[in-house]
């Protein structure tokens, strides 16, 4: 039971993230394209289309307290790769193969009393 | 500025490169990339560095690092980067001043000590050759690093004092050294040898003309003694022989057996049982010098010389002919000093009583024969003394007053060598054992009557044209000794009697 409870409140947690994410994105002008677009194999937490028509795959960590390492330190290589089939995946079925396309990654670490930072890392792959 | 760059010294056995240690922070997922060929226990230095930086309450860039030791072709070992790898990773982070005109040296623990490393003193001379007039090293390696008199030497117990010094210029005054070399007090003595008048002799005539010594003789008459005593008869050691010695017991990790500012020549007695890797050095990963070359400007002693395994001596014949050492491995040939008195002591029989009339010997007469045969012909052609170690009589024991002391010795063995360096002063060597044979023949003849008496020997077979030569560098020696303009016949003649081991 306690586990459920705790996966949960992980995935409020990454959810709240996330939430925070995209309007920081839309805050500077991005168009959002899709949001947890899930497949078999995966799920990309955000795809955005910026002003200059670039594509941005992007992958929200949240973290409520960096006492266990960096949020964007559990991007390990495997997930890196992940990501990466993700994107391609996404491209064809939106019929989009060939776009310029990047993937970024963005730390959100939410405080005890409700504050949060967030940390845009462009084009890591 | 999101690049950081300091200097480290990668060491190839005696021979240092300098370092360049740059650290380059980029964006990108937390990641840390580590160039230029580093082994295992260099690899490990991000784990090493990373927490010594958080528990030394410094931030740990959460980027993209990328770490570079070039030259990238030279393979890098051992964990002495360390310190320099901190530093550049501070300086990219952009939490530090700029570091120029300063090496660095130090291993890093957990909790941000810096610890000793090995090879510190090789390390400086290369970083001072390259130009770099500071080094920053562990304190652990202070003694050795003050030998380096032309750097400024900053010792540093913790990587938070490094970083202190480097932000505002203050740190703690390192305790003063004690550089005064050691005292001869509680040193062996050769007063504490009793009798053995002709191994004694043997002795002080290996010091002085650096002549290889046999000691033959039964269990328990002194042929270890003597040998131990040997460096305290022979004269003390340059500095730059000194800085030599000290390089090398550095790099080997043995200078807890030996004070890095010593001047006693080293004695360096490998067991009987001992491989030929740990007698002339080598390794697989990192090649670490041997025996010979820790006993280099001082004593290689080896007790029970027949028992060593197949090999083993005759892996010294390089060493004794050309005075160091190259080994050849997978990662590259490195050369080491290995220039030492060789003394070699063994039993006269497997039993170790054929001896005087040999009366209690147990082992048969082939025994006998193939017992010393086991010391190879072209080793004992390098050795210009065999002396039999007879046992101590009734007589010598009982006598109250002490031989003469080590210093009275040493004395005579300084005077001597003195004479042959005028002698040699427009020569390449220096010792009467270094004469080449050519040299023998013409400008360091013995007197008319010694090379007769030695050409008669030379028809009756008695010696060859090699134990000729011999003869007359171990006469030289006792020509020094005596005070002889030049080699005479009873110089001859002792030295004659002092190569085989037999009565005159």
């Amino acid at each position: 039971m306690r586990t459920v409870k705790k996966k949960s409140l992980n995935r409020s947690t990454g959810a709240v993230g996330e939430e925070f994410a995209a309007q920081y994105l839309l805050n500077r002008g991005d168009e959002i394209l899709a949001r947890n677009w899930r497949i078999r194999e995966g799920e990309l937490d955000l795809v955005t289309l910026d002003r200059s028509g670039l594509i941005h795959m992007i992958e929200v960590k949240t973290r409520s307290s960096s006492a266990f390492g960096h949020p964007l330190e559990a991007i390990d290589s495997a997930k890196a790769h992940r990501i990466q089939r993700l994107a391609l995946a996404w491209l064809a079925t939106n019929g989009a193969l060939g776009c310029d396309y990047q993937i970024d990654a963005i730390a959100v670490l939410i405080s005890s009393d409700g504050s949060h930072t967030i940390e845009l890392r462009a084009n890591v792959l | 500025m999101t690049l950081g760059m300091t200097f480290g010294v990668g060491l190839q056995g005696l021979a240092g490169n300098l370092v360049t240690v740059e650290v380059d922070i980029a964006d990108g997922l937390p990641a840390y990339t580590l160039l230029g060929l580093p082994d295992a226990a260099l690899s490990e230095s991000r784990d090493r560095v990373r927490s010594a930086l958080t528990n030394s309450h410094e931030l740990w860039p959460n980027r993209k690092v990328t770490v570079s030791l070039s030259p990238a072709w030279l393979p890098k070992s051992g964990p002495s980067f360390d310190l320099a790898i901190a530093v550049a990773l501070l300086i990219a982070n952009q939490t530090l001043p700029n570091c120029e005109d300063t090496v660095f040296l130090g291993e890093l623990s957990l909790d941000g000590k810096v610890r000793s490393v090995r090879g510190a003193l090789p390390a400086l001379l290369a970083a001072a050759k390259a130009g770099i007039t500071r080094a920053v090293v562990p304190t652990a390696n202070l003694a050795e690093a003050k030998l380096m008199v032309d750097l400024e030497i900053i010792p540093m117990q913790t990587l938070s004092e490094v970083l202190r010094w480097l932000r505002t210029g203050e740190r703690a005054e390192a305790e003063p050294l004690d550089l005064e070399c050691e005292s001869d007090v509680g040193l062996l003595d050769f007063a504490d040898v009793a009798g053995q008048p002709r191994a004694r002799l043997a002795a002080e005539i290996a010091a002085t003309g650096g002549h290889h010594l046999l000691l033959i003789g039964p269990p328990g008459t002194g042929k270890t003694m003597i040998a131990q005593r040997l460096p305290t008869i022979l004269p003390k050691l340059s500095i730059a022989q000194a800085l030599e010695v000290t390089a090398v017991h550095s790099i080997a990790g043995t200078l807890g057996n030996r004070a890095p500012q010593s001047r006693l020549a080293p004695f360096v007695a490998p067991h009987h049982t001992t491989t030929r890797v740990a007698m002339v050095g080598g390794g697989a990963h990192v090649i670490r010098p041997g025996a010979s070359s820790l006993a280099h400007n001082g004593v290689l002693f080896i007790d029970e010389a027949p028992e060593c395994g197949p090999g083993i001596l005759d892996s010294l014949r390089q060493p004794l002919e050309s005075g160091e050492i190259t080994i050849a491995r997978s990662i590259g040939n490195l050369t080491f000093p290995a220039q030492f008195l060789l003394v070699l002591a063994a039993n006269p029989c497997p039993c170790g009583k054929f001896s005087g009339r040999g009366r209690n010997c147990t082992c048969t007469s082939q025994q006998v024969r193939r017992y010393l045969g086991k010391l190879s012909g072209p080793l004992l052609d390098r050795i210009d003394l065999r002396v039999i170690v007879d046992p101590v009589s009734r007589i010598e024991m009982a006598q109250n007053e002490l031989g003469e002391s080590s210093a009275v010795i040493r004395e005579r063995v300084i005077e001597a060598r003195e004479i042959a360096a005028k002698r040699f002063a427009s020569e390449s060597w220096k010792l009467n054992s270094q004469i080449p044979s050519r040299a023998l023949r013409t400008t360091y003849q013995p007197e008319r009557a010694a090379m007769n008496f030695l050409h008669d020997e030379l028809d009756r077979e008695t010696i060859t044209a090699r134990g000729l030569h011999k003869i007359i560098r171990t006469a030289w020696t006792l020509a020094d000794l005596h005070r002889h303009a030049i080699a005479t016949l009873t110089d001859v003649k002792q030295a004659y009697t002092l190569r085989d081991g037999v009565e005159q």
